[in-house]
């Protein structure tokens, strides 16, 4: 689940994970093979947390109890099952009580659990110590996409940014190949730096979801009337995968978490440049453009989210995805044709991408919609059109 | 095979009834009426739960209009507590709604205010309720908000922008651990719920008889005097 | 399974009326125990059938076959019946066959209740299974029905889920209630309660614990159904509510309803080990106080399955040590069962072979489960394949395998008539092979960071995905080869004697093979010898 951005044998062991699983045979070898990612593949990740290590030894110490016992249960059954057989002409023992052995086996694990306790309760203190942070972030819930918001004092200085899963739809209908982080990759991943105390607030907009990094080990519910707090304090850079780990309706599987540690000079820089590019964004829905400016832009957003179904030429795949070249819609009233951009067409492939995309984006797609190919309407879209539309709605 | 296996060569009716055949409808009735009882304990789990609640911190949930003495504030100016406010609006919720500030940091022990702005961009009459949520949830005790706009529904008129202040005070008794704590307010749209002509008539009648409805000064970083304005 | 009883049967007695009015009206224990086990069978095939669609799909990633929205039917209506309609009537099913042969009653304590209690279940699954051909379909929202998912987005069949909800509820109930009466009142005389079989005294605490929890669901989904045509907010944080009080109020319903999918089988267990061990059962003191714990404990841990929720640290400790203790009383359970083995004299039939592996992949299932109370550790396990393979190594060869096993070993008091033993075994090595295939992977996919309730996933875990449907379908078709060696034994197994099993013993055995329609009309004499403890 876990890519450093040095590292070579990650990408090896993901290239292979794609070219695997033709048949049981071939899984079951190659596993062995590519040997960096043995553990990852079938144990819990060490993680790039201190509390994700602790985690981690906790989870392995417990499995070796598990073990041991196990070990000595099944070993004195199966040897009883070897040996105490009537076709060895065993007669049977009579015996079916003895309070010392009774009382031995109901106290000796009573310690065993404590000794399990100690440790167990330890670090969930530590996980629990979540002041003294250097930054907080915003974690939301949304069906089926997550947003963040890097929080500050001066409501100025805030912004944030939706998070989609950026698999083509291609991918998981099985019409083009799979990518080397199907379904765990998105459009903008969050950034953190390292070595820095973050705290994550973590709450949803509709239904319960829950926000899980393994290599973080923190994973907590998003629930909608109700904050949570996580911290992590990342050590090592790198690419950090999860996924939404509550059911949350249809596309539950598809809302995945990237997570880029970063050293912490580049996030700053990162950090201040995205700052001003959301404020100029902010701003964008408030300006007004020349018709040349919004069918540049516009055509830019098309072909990045409408192209893939509606096709650059606008004919579409009749009659799944229909043509915009000469539709009704496309050439009809304005404030219909945004509407459907915002809010798709339920029981369609048509998505609502009011909060995948900012007014200043749709509205530039729509003038372009209308104004590209075939079509040729008088008016000019302009992104308050799209904001005055979003407010009357509710 | 016993005699317990006798064949059973006698009709129904002249086999003697079980010995405590007649014990049955008393035990029935003992086991309907725990039925009832634990179908009512599900339902008294809800006042239950709220009262954990409210011991506990559970959820973060906040307690309801803190009564206080202003004499007996005494700031403790030795502990800084960053206070954080998180606001949204739910999802089909229209209005935009967000803190003026986006933290604060205050003494445990004092009085500070701040103020949060919403409005109402349809043009129509809605109901709004904010719900409050606290974390670290063992901080919520600790938190008192002597006013507050999420204690009831707020009613816009459309294309209505108001300033709804919330003051609170960080009890000098908040665990040593807790340096930082962060508010949040989801505001739903309780619009459907709600009877609009009442709470239209309420709020005319409150702002007249109180008329605190402007906006507190908060620019000022020292502690709000409890007998200051508002 | 008792058809083949009337043709056995002794003309001087009331024999069953003929066709189907026999089976719509009878109050008979062994009637209604038949159809409870069948119709729970054909629940089984359906929540079986759903389960492969699932695995289909997950057999590699990307969509293949059904999507997203279907998916989440699929596996929230497997939940539903395989929880409700197949392991709980089977046990019901059980518990009428065998309880008042066990306790020496001609009968159930309330038979006309008892015919009520089964007649509602087939009304209350036709009515779920419908959801799924109505415009928007069925339940898709778990088999946990976490609000606001189940209320607020829920599909408009939710209304008609919450109404088959409460009819289960209504017939557990009933059930519950007939099997106490039974137990308390009718027992032989000297059938003391410290000599009752341990399936007796686990089905006793069994209904007790749901008529204390059932009544809690059934008020969970009132409220649900009130949230969502009668505008109150129980659940709905808007109006005052907090959704994570609908976790609260269903694990305290949840927690309980674990253990009464497992002590049945505990006392199954509890009975076939010492017939083939052909020494008594170790400890049955013990037994019983550490089932007694189990049901006690069951009632305080509840919140384990919310350690992601958000909670004070004070309650993650509480309900961390809590269900940490639970594994001592199932240590003593377990510890019992070897030392029954031990110095034994074994010989290894159909219903032995599913008791051991019961007493093995249990104890599997316990391992994780007490992993799973570790809260930390549980952070990274929660909600990922890892809970899935420990719930189904506690269901599929817990209670599923105990169920086969008693159907094994009493079938042939039952209608009297022997399986045959190599079909019986080829049937558990085929299940016990295509339980471990289907679920060992999970662990390992869960670990590596598989999310339950997905329909796709990363390539990172489509080979043991791959293993894991192999394994399903292996275990699946099993399951009807199961079906045929029943009909075979029914319609041509060779008769079976009274005693049926050298080892065995207790009241059941000391009547006839097939037990006639009515038996103990008048009490029995309980003697050491009938009766082992």
């Amino acid at each position: 689940m876990r890519a450093k951005n040095s590292s070579s044998a990650s990408a090896n062991r993901t290239t292979a994970a794609s070219t695997l699983g033709q048949t049981l045979l071939g899984a079951l070898l190659a596993v062995g093979v590519s040997a960096p990612s043995w553990a990852d593949r079938f144990n819990m990740p060490v993680g790039v947390t201190d509390i994700s290590r602790q985690v981690y030894d906790l989870h392995m110490l417990i499995f070796y109890i598990c073990c041991v016992i196990g070990g000595g249960v099944f070993g004195v059954m199966i040897w009883s099952m070897l040996h105490h057989r009537k076709s060895h002409g065993v007669e049977p023992a009579t015996w079916h009580e003895s309070t010392k052995v009774e009382l031995a086996w109901t106290i000796i694990p009573v310690f065993i659990l404590i000794g399990m306790a100690v440790p167990a309760t330890k670090v969930l203190v530590q996980m629990y110590d979540t002041g003294g942070e250097d930054m907080a972030i915003e974690v939301r819930g949304y069906q089926w996409k997550w947003e963040y918001k890097y929080l500050d004092d001066d409501r100025n200085k805030a912004f944030g940014f939706m998070s989609n899963l950026s698999t083509p739809q291609d991918e998981i209908q099985e019409v083009t190949a799979k990518g080397e982080h199907y379904l765990l990759e998105v459009d903008e991943p969050l950034r953190i730096p390292v070595n820095r105390k973050v705290r994550f607030l973590v709450t949803s907009n509709d239904v319960i979801h829950a926000w899980w990094v393994p290599d973080f080990g923190i994973k907590r519910d998003a629930v909608p009337g109700m904050m949570n707090d996580l911290w992590a304090i990342v050590e090592e850079p790198g690419i950090y995968r999860g996924q939404c780990t509550e059911l949350c309706g249809k596309d539950h599987g598809f809302m995945p978490i990237v997570v880029e540690a970063m050293p912490e000079d580049e996030y700053d820089a990162w950090y201040e440049s995205r700052k001003i590019l959301a404020k100029e964004q902010e701003k964008l829905a408030s300006m007004n453009f020349t018709h040349e400016e919004l069918m540049e832009q516009g055509a830019e957003v098309y072909s990045k989210y409408c192209a893939s179904c509606h096709q650059e030429n606008g004919k579409g795949i009749p009659p799944v995805f229909p043509a915009l070249d000469g539709s009704a819609i496309a050439t009809g009233p304005v404030d219909d044709h945004i509407g459907i951009i915002l809010n798709g067409k339920p029981g369609s492939a048509m998505q609502a991408f009011s909060s995948q995309l900012r007014p200043d984006e749709i509205g530039a797609v729509t003038h372009y919609e209308r104004h590209a190919w075939g079509n040729n309407t008088d008016d000019i879209v302009q992104p308050i059109d799209v904001v005055n539309l979003m407010n009357k709605e509710g | 095979m016993t005699d317990a296996q006798a064949p059973v060569d006698e009709s129904m009716t002249t086999t003697p009834l079980p010995p405590a055949h007649n014990a049955h409808g008393a035990l029935v009735k003992k086991l309907s009426a725990l039925v009832v009882g634990m179908f009512a304990f599900g339902f008294a789990l809800v006042p239950l739960y709220d009262l954990l609640c409210d011991i506990t911190g559970l959820n973060g949930k906040t307690g309801g209009k803190y009564e206080y003495d202003a004499a007996a504030l005494m700031p403790d100016k030795s502990r800084l507590i960053q206070v954080s406010f998180v606001t949204n609006a739910n999802e089909g919720m229209p209005w935009s709604f967000e803190s003026e500030k986006g933290g604060v940091r205050v003494h445990p022990g004092e009085l500070k205010a701040v103020n949060f702005i919403v409005r109402n961009p349809t043009d129509k009459v809605m109901v709004g309720q904010a719900v409050p949520s606290l974390v670290p949830f063992n901080a919520a005790q600790y938190f008192h908000k002597t006013e507050c706009f999420c204690f009831e529904s707020q009613i816009l008129q459309p294309g209505e922008e108001m300033v709804m202040p919330m003051r609170f005070i960080v009890d000098r008794d908040l665990p040593k651990n807790v340096q930082s704590i962060s508010l949040s307010y989801a505001l739903y749209d309780i619009t459907e719920r709600s009877d609009i002509a009442l709470l239209s008539k309420e709020l005319v009648e409150s702002r007249a008889a109180a008329n605190t409805n402007s906006k507190i000064d908060t620019n000022d970083s020292t502690a709000l005097e409890p007998s200051g304005n508002g | 399974m008792s058809a083949v009883i009337e043709e056995h049967h002794d003309d001087h007695d009331h024999g069953p009326a003929k066709g189907l009015a026999r089976w719509l009206f009878t109050t008979n224990h062994k009637d209604i125990g038949t159809m409870y086990l069948w119709f729970s069978f054909l629940m089984f095939l359906i929540g079986g059938t759903m389960a492969l669609i699932i695995r289909a799909e997950l057999f590699q990633p990307g969509l293949q076959f059904v999507q997203p929205e279907f998916f989440n039917q699929m596996t929230t209506n497997h939940g539903l019946i395989m929880v409700f309609g197949a392991i709980m009537p089977a046990f019901v099913g059980l518990a009428n066959w065998l309880i008042p042969m066990m306790v020496g009653a001609p009968d159930m304590a309330l038979p006309r209740m008892n015919n009520l209690s089964f007649w509602i279940l087939p009304f209350a699954f036709g009515l779920l299974i419908s959801t799924l051909f109505m415009e928007g379909g069925g339940p898709n929202f778990g088999w946990t029905f976490y609000a606001p998912l189940s209320t607020t987005y829920a599909p408009d069949t939710v209304t008609f889920f919450i109404f088959g909800v409460h009819m289960m509820g209504a017939s557990s109930i009933m059930g519950s209630i007939n099997i106490i009466a039974t137990i308390l009142n009718m027992r032989a005389p000297g059938m003391t309660f410290m000599r009752m079989p341990l399936f007796v005294w686990t089905w006793l605490i069994t209904a007790y614990l749901l008529i204390a929890v059932m009544p809690v669901l059934a008020g969970a989904v009132t409220m649900m159904l009130f949230d969502i045509h009668f505008g109150t907010s129980f659940f709905s944080a808007a109006g005052g509510g907090d959704p994570v009080m609908f976790q609260h109020i269903f694990w305290f319903f949840g927690h309980p309803e674990v253990y009464i999918m497992i002590l049945p089988a505990f006392g199954i267990v509890s009975a076939i080990i010492p017939t083939f061990a052909r020494k008594p059962l170790f400890g049955y003191d013990s037994m019983v106080y550490a089932t007694a714990s189990i049901a006690f404990l069951s009632f305080i841990v509840w919140a384990h399955h919310m350690f992601t929720v958000g909670m004070p640290l004070a309650g993650q400790l509480f309900f961390m040590y809590s269900t940490m203790l639970i594994a001592v009383p199932t240590g003593v359970k377990v510890f019992n069962w070897v030392a029954t083995m031990w110095k034994g004299s074994m010989t290894f039939e159909t219903p032995m072979l599913f008791a051991i592996a019961f007493v093995i992949l249990f104890t599997m299932g316990g391992f994780s489960g007490l992993m799973l109370a570790i809260t930390p550790a549980d952070y990274q396990y929660h909600d990922t394949y890892f809970v899935v393979a420990h719930f189904h190594y506690v269901l599929v060869p817990g209670a599923l395998f105990s169920i086969i096993a008693a159907v094994y070993y009493w079938l042939p008091k039952w209608c009297g008539r022997m399986y045959d033993e190599t079909l019986g075994k080829t049937h558990f090595w085929l299940s016990f092979i295509g339980v471990n295939v289907t679920f060992f992977p999970q662990h390992f996919s869960g670990l590596a960071g598989m999310p339950r309730r997905i329909p796709d996933y990363a390539l990172a875990f489509a080979d043991f995905n791959m293993i894991s449907s192999v394994g399903a379908f292996i275990f699946g078709f099993s399951q009807l080869f199961f079906l045929y060696v029943l009909i075979k034994t029914i319609t041509s197994g060779r008769p079976a004697t009274a005693q049926v099993w050298d080892g065995a013993k207790g009241l059941e055995w000391t009547i006839a093979s097939p037990a006639p329609y009515h038996s103990f009309t008048t009490p029995p004499v309980v003697t050491l010898e009938n009766n082992p403890h």
